[in-house]
């Protein structure tokens, strides 16, 4: 009994010792970026926080994912029309995926199998099957639909139109849109809890985030954001992240140059980070103890841990860094 | 879709008949179905042909469809909104020929049924067709004047300004000088009554923000390229000391013959050179890219100031359809007017319309040829309650007095 004992304790000091190394020391994960004007993708070393090497691919690169396997890089070329898939190993272009016209953002499903698309200028989410390279669908949506997200018990999907001002909730099963909620002015980014039970929404002009309930697709919370110093024209949010536990949730206030912290329990405002000029995605690191932020003005990226809500440092990556992905 | 191509072909039909347009659009057959289908909202398009200017050079094409191409896009947005809404959006387009009278066809239009009307009219017409009884109860959105006595003592209630006036440009123009301290400006200004309008605008703007007009004169000489180009601007330019020449010149007969060809080597501004505008074709930020290349493959041309205007009025009385869940005229109308309204207008800013005298506060873009050079207004410019306020006639300065 007491040599099980020691055991257990031998185990958990071992579990312990190497989570505290994986969390103090810097992780080693990689961190793509997508270029808008250099028709290119970054590639910086996350425990070295250097760049390590830039890639050319597509025109006009701004969405970016990987994965769930971490295989393969998904960029939405823009102005090439197209969805490149990228080896995520070799950074090589090995195909492409049938987008439709400039696509800007998407989202994938959480197998991965699925990809939707928004196409801005048509007013459509394209719906591709990836392992068939093909559209199975288009579906029309509200005009320039740009925020796009999957919930991730997988019953919804989402797309925000930015002039329409509205978030449609479209059915993956059907492939149709079944309801939509009127939400402030220039939706931008949208992102589901965890536990699907909530979808935060960006609104670029109004300068809130508003908090939907999805059961009741209304919505539940408008927050707004105030900054000593900061006029109220600068306070633009677009991205949005919330973390696993749904502790805390993170927007991108673009020309602000800050990124709010949320309590996502009591859905207050906790904190702004300065980080580089015009900021406008983010992407967590796998463990979530890091967000990493694109600053499209300033030409780099901002690391934030997330332990102690601190901008550890900023990384020169290329010209109008748009999107971001973390690779374990 | 149908419906507007049918407007389209009426307005087509309206246009190739010329004089005899007024007796048929009158007993054309009433098709505005408001009364009995609560959802859909007809609106009109007014315009009057207009005399074509003397073309400068063979660069820019003249364009004919200025302004309606915006109305139509719009119709678009809000109808692809508007299935959601379960609102429709109808467009009539009316175009009354050079020889005609904009009164009759205004007239006709609210005799329709027709409560919102985008006007690209001239300034005259405007005043003609305001002061009407008929525009009691409708609203009209003027796309096209830049008069500041039509924001000011001759304003209206009925009336709505999508364009930034003269002293809105002024102003934007005076921020950037201020900002880069070219503070002592040579005015030239052209021969027409617009010209003098403008000018007195800058003189505003020069005062407002402590600009000096150091020098200011009349263009009194040719308008042929070969002739002013190389001997009279020189000469025109000679003898005065200053930071930046500002030019008058809305017609556009002279105002881009001055740059590189002054006495003394310094930048022009004002309606050539570096322009106040609106819209430009060199203005991609806050998603504007969209509107842009939406539009071109509309219209396979540039989005003008008057189609961007075009388009944002459609866009406001769509919006405020949206957001009150009416096509109810008072309710929109009070929408439009109250401090819940904002439209996006891809300026990165809310836009809204001044209470004190119906003109859309919006930021000014200062535009060159192929460079979007500024934004105003400018980081710094502070104003109690919106910044944008510091373009143009602010409310305690205003001359309009709405009952």
């Amino acid at each position: 009994m007491t040599g099980s004992l020691d055991m257990n304790i031998l185990t958990k000091t071992v579990i312990f010792l190497s989570l505290a190394l994986l969390l103090n020391g810097a992780p080693a994960e990689t961190i793509f970026v997508t270029l808008e004007k250099d028709n290119a993708l970054a590639v910086v070393d996350g425990e070295s926080a250097q760049l390590v090497k830039t890639v050319a691919i597509g025109r006009r690169p701004r969405g970016i994912a990987l994965s769930p396997d971490y295989r393969r890089l998904y960029v939405a070329a823009s102005d090439d029309d197209a969805i490149q898939i990228i080896d995520a190993d070799s950074l090589t272009v090995i195909g492409t995926l049938p987008s439709g016209e400039d696509p800007e953002t998407f989202a994938l499903d959480p197998d991965g199998e699925r990809m939707y698309v928004s196409n801005e200028d048509d007013n459509l989410v394209t719906v591709i099957d990836i392992a068939e390279q093909k559209a199975l669908k288009q579906i029309p949506v509200g005009v320039e639909p740009e925020g796009i997200a999957v919930s991730p018990d997988r019953k919804w999907v989402v797309s925000a139109s930015e002039t329409t001002n509205m978030v449609h909730w479209i059915d993956p099963k059907t492939l149709e849109v079944v309801a939509n909620t009127l939400v402030d002015t220039r939706p931008r980014a949208a992102t589901f809890t965890s536990d699907s039970k909530q979808l935060w929404v960006t609104a670029e002009i109004a300068g809130t985030m508003q908090v939907l309930d999805v059961d009741s697709k209304q919505i539940i919370k408008t927050l707004t954001f105030k900054i000593a110093g900061v006029g109220q024209e600068k306070i633009q949010p677009v991205g949005v992240k919330v973390d696993r536990v749904r502790r805390w949730g993170y927007v991108a206030i673009g020309p602000a140059n800050r990124v709010a912290v949320i309590d996502a329990q009591k859905l207050e405002v906790e904190a702004y980070l300065l980080v580089g000029h015009r900021v406008w995605n983010l992407a967590f690191s796998p463990d979530q103890s890091r967000l990493y932020t694109t600053n499209g003005v300033s030409n780099d990226i901002s690391i934030i841990d997330l332990k102690r809500h601190k901008v550890i440092k900023s990384v020169a990556v290329g010209r109008y860094p748009w999107g971001v992905a973390v690779k374990p | 879709m149908r419906i507007i191509l049918t407007e389209r072909l009426k307005a087509h039909i309206f246009r190739s008949t010329g004089a005899t347009l007024l007796a048929f659009f009158l007993s054309f057959p009433l098709n505005v179905q408001a009364a009995d289908e609560p959802t859909h909202l007809p609106v009109a398009y007014l315009t009057k042909e207009r005399e074509a200017p003397t073309a400068l050079s063979n660069l820019d094409p003249v364009i004919h469809d200025s302004g309606i191409q915006g109305a139509r896009l719009a119709i678009e947005d809000n109808n692809t909104t508007g299935r959601f809404t379960n609102q429709s959006f109808t467009l009539e387009e009316v175009v009354v020929p050079l020889e005609a009278d904009v009164v009759q066809a205004f007239k006709a239009l609210a005799a329709k049924g027709y409560r919102h009307v985008v006007a690209r009219l001239s300034a005259a017409d405007l005043v003609r067709i305001q002061a009407l009884p008929e525009a009691t109860d409708l609203l009209i959105y003027d796309i096209s004047t830049r008069d500041d006595a039509l924001r000011g003592q001759e304003c209206s209630a009925q009336v709505l300004h999508l364009l930034p006036s003269r002293a809105m440009r002024a102003d934007a123009l005076a921020q950037y000088m201020l900002k880069k301290r070219w503070q002592n400006w040579f005015l030239v200004i052209g021969p027409g009554d617009n010209d003098r309008l403008y000018a007195s605008a800058l003189k505003r703007a020069a005062k407002r923000f402590g600009m000096r007009i150091g020098e200011e004169k009349t263009w009194t000489h040719t308008f042929d390229a070969r002739r002013t180009a190389q001997s009279d601007v020189p000469v025109f330019t000679q003898g005065v000391d200053y930071d930046i020449l500002v030019v008058a010149d809305e017609a556009g007969l002279f105002g881009e013959y001055l740059a590189y060809r002054t006495w003394l080597p310094r930048p022009v501004a004002g309606t050539q050179g570096l322009v106040p505008t609106a819209w430009h074709r060199t203005h991609e930020q806050w998603g504007a890219v969209q509107l842009q290349n939406r539009f071109r493959e509309q219209a396979g041309r540039w989005m003008t100031e008057e189609d961007y205007a075009a388009w944002l009025a459609v866009r406001a009385i769509g919006e405020a359809a949206t957001r009150t869940g009416s096509v109810d005229h008072s309710r929109i109308k009070a929408y439009l007017l109250g401090d819940a309204f904002a439209v996006a207008g891809f300026k990165g800013k809310k836009l809204s319309f001044r209470s004190w005298n119906g003109q859309l506060r919006q930021p000014v873009l200062l535009a060159a040829a192929r460079s979007l050079v500024a934004v105003a207004p400018l980081e710094g410019f502070l104003h109690p309650k919106n910044e944008l306020d510091t373009l143009g006639y602010d409310e305690p300065e205003t001359k309009c007095r709405l009952e």
